[in-house]
């Protein structure tokens, strides 16, 4: 009974979990790019996230998982302060960048999200060209001018995976481009700061199907030089490409709670957690 | 069964389908009217003015001589009045109302968002009239003593800013113009700062812009089609507004290179003089006038919208305006 | 460009970094907070004008006497006032009726071509100066009536209060439900019944409080009235003969040589002033409470 539950799950997770030895040193812990410590997220009187405590791997793509409405987007938008823009948010604990608190009084918050890059659930192009959008960033901080700019453009449309098919048309509205193709955009643009951490909130979710494969490549691609969080609803795209999961869920209450935090294959085999084998079988949410 | 057929007799087309005609008819009527008032301005103006079309021909505004005495009628003072104050007031008007629309929606707190809005849009409750008292009393004084000497001053070796400071005068007319558009301005403004997508915001905040760069890189970027928009509206406003500039404008028509100095506008000299207008070519010359203005004004209305659809044609940036 | 080893070269997250952006960023926000404090500037200024000089000459006489002569003594403006009453009343009248049917075409009956200009020309017609709108009625009526009028000065103004009312009736007939259309036709009430019994009470009060304020647009307008109501220093029972208004005597007064007139314009300001701002306050007040009853 239990078995056959388990195995669609299992079916799609199959290149990882059969990953080879090589795959497995790769996929080791690593030392923590970034750490929340006793994390409290708190909306005016709203508990939303209770002391999350998770290390966020170099180098690697840490996926976080779990039901609608358990703080995963929460938690993603503490990493890079963007909940400083609504007011009446608090936040309690620490948030460690390089071991840097990036919750400290002397931090500004534009200085921590120009070294945390994020992608958004819905693809969100500024209304310029192909090339004003991946410059926005570092024109912005004065990062490169001229031909600098071009090359930083150009390399950063690369690492997205995205040059082919737009080095004939830079100057053309961003609009013009397919979903996909806007969504790959925006990755090159945040990625045109050179990040330290990329941030993805469910970066495939308004995708179909090949363009979702495509950023998924683009991911694995990207994690042998990046440091990766991606929230997904998705256990499967969970599977396929994080070396991390943690899974989240929410109590009664209904604030958010960390369960377990363990590498990719664990997770999806023998989770140590009742509630998470519940989940990732597909018993509720 | 028996209810049913006397229902089915309805069906049959009679009372309330003259009722329906006669309904539909009275309302179809209303909304013509709306083009009869717009066709018959035109052609009531142009007829009207006839007389000094013919007379004048394309002299009319290009002459600089208004001379009711000698039967010799020019606009171009007027036409010059009328640009002068209006220029003035939207340069003062764009730059405060856009940054009163963006402190609007951007910086305010959301619960007081709502009641300041409120109070920017009073300022177009106040009638013309009492601006013009306002500002032959209040304002006018003010320039005199304070604002043009210190312009003088400062940037006294610009001709704009040069000649001697009497208060009343073009400066006077394009303050209080740009305080009767600022509303305008600013109510379009806020719309359509208000529709640029959070999403868009975000992406900008995600890169590590300040308020400012979010504000200035991607809000005014997106928004600036309406923006263009909302400026078109307000100066065609301007163009038209009569009362308030009449009562500060001095009534001198001449072309000048001093702002501090006395003018006269379109709408002004035919409140001034219309009822006092004693033949029938004076009077043909101020009905020209009026054509002039509506004409400037309903191009500007037209263009307005058809440069507005012609700029977000492709982009996400619509605007009503 | 392997960030392996960047994190030791990337400067610190402190504050040192952003000096010069930071400050523009706190320049910038200032000068936009400035600009909102700029842009109330006016309203504070004119209210507190049109209260300290208009409130010691506010007294019974000014609402009860007719203008005298500057040496004859404290004069008022008992006419203009009932003038302008008169004038706004009919102008309110005809503009709200007229308005609101063509807002029912365009929301119920408009689809094609005809619906498209009208549309448009109403938008065209609302940023029509409102001299050309005087000049217009001058030709209208007050040439082959042979006199100025009240009738006059009240077309005048329902034809700058139109296309408001036209525009927001059908902006408030397009927000009902279609469910409640629906409904109404389902019963086999003819559609102009639907529209007069269901629709239009639905969206009464948004239509109110659109009315309310193109009233009190039009009840502080001079230039109109120039060449229509013309101006009175007498009492007027006809409603085709030359009659007075509020705003044509303080701009008579205004403009003026005489400070006892100064004096009466400022008063009759303060008048005005309330009354359109309760206008168009009320009518806020009133869609905001509406509002929240609805939710």
């Amino acid at each position: 009974m239990m078995e056959s539950q388990l195995l669609p799950v299992r079916a799609g997770i199959v290149p990882r979990v059969a990953a080879t030895a090589a795959a497995a040193i790769r996929d080791a812990p690593r030392a923590a790019k970034m750490r929340s410590e006793h994390l409290n997220v708190y909306y005016g009187g709203f508990r939303a996230l209770i002391d999350i405590s998770l290390d966020i791997p170099e180098r690697q793509i840490l996926a976080i998982i779990g039901p609608s409405g358990c703080g995963k987007s929460t938690f993603l938008r503490t990493l890079n302060r963007m909940h400083d823009l609504a007011p009446g948010t608090r936040i309690e604990g620490t948030i460690l960048l390089n071991g840097e608190d990036i919750y400290g009084a002397s931090v500004d918050p534009a200085q921590v999200r120009a070294r945390v890059g994020m992608v958004f659930q819905r693809p969100n192009p500024f209304p310029k060209s192909i090339f004003d959008n991946v410059a926005f960033g570092p024109r912005m901080h004065r990062r490169a001018k001229g031909g600098a700019l071009a090359d930083l453009v150009e390399h950063s449309l690369r690492s997205a995976a995205l040059w082919e098919e737009v080095k004939h048309k830079l100057h053309q509205w961003a609009y013009a481009l397919s979903g996909g193709q806007q969504q790959r955009l925006c990755i090159a643009r945040a990625l045109a700061m050179e990040p330290d951490v990329l941030l993805m909130d469910e970066p495939a979710s308004a995708l179909d199907p090949i363009a979702t494969l495509k950023i998924e490549e683009l991911m694995q691609e990207l994690s042998r030089r990046y440091t990766i969080v991606i929230v997904t609803h998705n256990m499967q795209q969970a599977a396929r490409v994080a070396h991390r999961t943690a899974f989240f869920m929410a109590n009664e209450q209904r604030a958010g709670f960390l369960v377990e935090c363990s590498d990719t294959a664990t997770m999806f085999t023998t989770p140590a957690d009742k509630r998470t084998e519940d989940y990732i079988t597909g018993r509720f949410g | 069964m028996a209810q049913a057929t006397g229902a089915r007799e309805k069906l049959t087309r009679s009372g309330s389908g003259n009722g329906e005609r006669l309904f539909r008819g009275v309302v179809t009527a209303a909304a013509l009217l709306v083009l009869l008032i717009v066709a018959g301005l035109g052609v009531d103006l142009v007829w009207e003015s006839r007389q000094s079309i013919a007379r004048f021909g394309l002299g009319f505004l290009s002459s600089q001589r208004w001379d009711p005495v000698h039967q010799r009628f020019g606009a171009l003072p007027y036409i010059f009045g009328t640009i002068v104050t209006s220029l003035i007031a939207i340069a003062l008007a764009l730059f405060i109302g856009v940054g009163a629309a963006l402190c609007l929606s951007e910086i305010a707190p959301e619960r007081l968002q709502t009641p300041l809005a409120t109070l920017v849009e009073l300022l177009a409750a106040i009638p013309s009239v009492v601006y013009g008292l306002w500002g032959i009393f209040v304002l006018a004084p003010c320039l005199r003593t304070t604002v043009e000497p210190f312009l003088h001053n400062t940037l006294g070796f610009i001709p704009l800013f040069s000649g001697p400071q009497i208060g009343i005068g073009l400066l006077a007319g394009g303050v209080i113009l740009a305080i009767m558009i600022l509303p305008t301005v600013a109510a379009i403004s806020r719309d359509v700062i208000r529709a640029v997508p959070r999403e868009q915001r975000e992406a900008a905040y995600a890169l590590g812009a300040t308020r400012w760069e979010v504000i200035s890189g991607v809000v005014l970027p997106y928004a600036r089609s309406g923006i263009l928009g909302a400026a078109i509206l307000g100066l065609g406003r301007a163009l038209g507004e009569t009362i308030a500039v009449t009562m500060v404008i001095g009534g001198r028509p001449q072309i000048t290179h001093s702002l501090f100095s006395l003018g006269y506008t379109i709408a002004a000299v035919i409140a001034n003089e219309f009822t006092e207008a004693t033949y029938q070519l004076y009077l043909s010359s101020l009905f020209e006038l009026g054509l002039i203005l509506l004409l400037i004004t309903m191009i500007l209305n037209v263009c307005a919208r058809l440069l507005v659809w012609r700029i977000t044609r492709g982009s996400p940036g619509t605007v009503t305006v | 460009m392997s960030s392996a080893s960047a994190p030791a070269a990337r400067p610190s997250l402190a504050l040192a970094s952003l000096q010069r952006r930071r400050l523009t960023n706190w320049l910038m926000l200032g000068l936009i907070v400035l600009a909102l404090a700029v842009s109330l500037v006016p309203l504070v200024a004119v209210l507190a004008y049109a209260i300290v000089n208009g409130l010691p000459g506010l007294s019974a006489t000014l609402f009860t006497r007719l203008p005298r002569p500057v040496d004859v003594g404290a004069g008022g403006m008992a006419n203009s006032m009932v003038g302008s009453l008169v004038i706004v009343a009919i102008a309110a009248l005809l503009g709200t009726a007229l308005g609101i049917a063509g807002g029912i075409y365009l929301a119920e009956y408009g689809h094609g071509k005809l619906a498209f200009l009208v549309r448009f020309f109403a938008d065209v017609l609302s940023g029509v100066p409102s001299i050309a709108i005087g000049l217009f009625v001058y030709v209208l009526l007050v040439v082959p009536m042979h006199s100025f009028s009240a009738l006059a000065g009240a077309v005048a103004l329902a034809i700058l209060m139109l296309p408001l009312v036209v525009r927001t009736s059908e902006e408030m007939l397009k927000l009902v439900p279609g469910s409640l259309r629906e409904a109404g036709v389902a019963l086999g009430v003819p559609r102009w019944r639907v529209v007069l019994s269901v629709l239009l009470p639905a969206a009464a009060s948004g239509i109110i409080t659109g009315t309310l304020l193109a009233v009190a647009r039009i009840a502080g307008e001079t230039a109109p009235l120039l060449f229509t109501a013309f101006g009175n220093e007498f009492w007027q029972r006809s409603l085709v003969k030359p009659i007075d208004a509020v705003p044509l005597r303080l701009f008579k007064y205004a403009i003026g040589p005489y400070d006892a007139w100064h004096t009466l314009a400022q008063s009759a300001a303060l008048v005005l002033i309330l009354f359109v701002l309760l206008l168009s306050i009320g009518a806020r007040y009133y869609a905001g409470r509406n509002r929240l009853q609805r939710q």
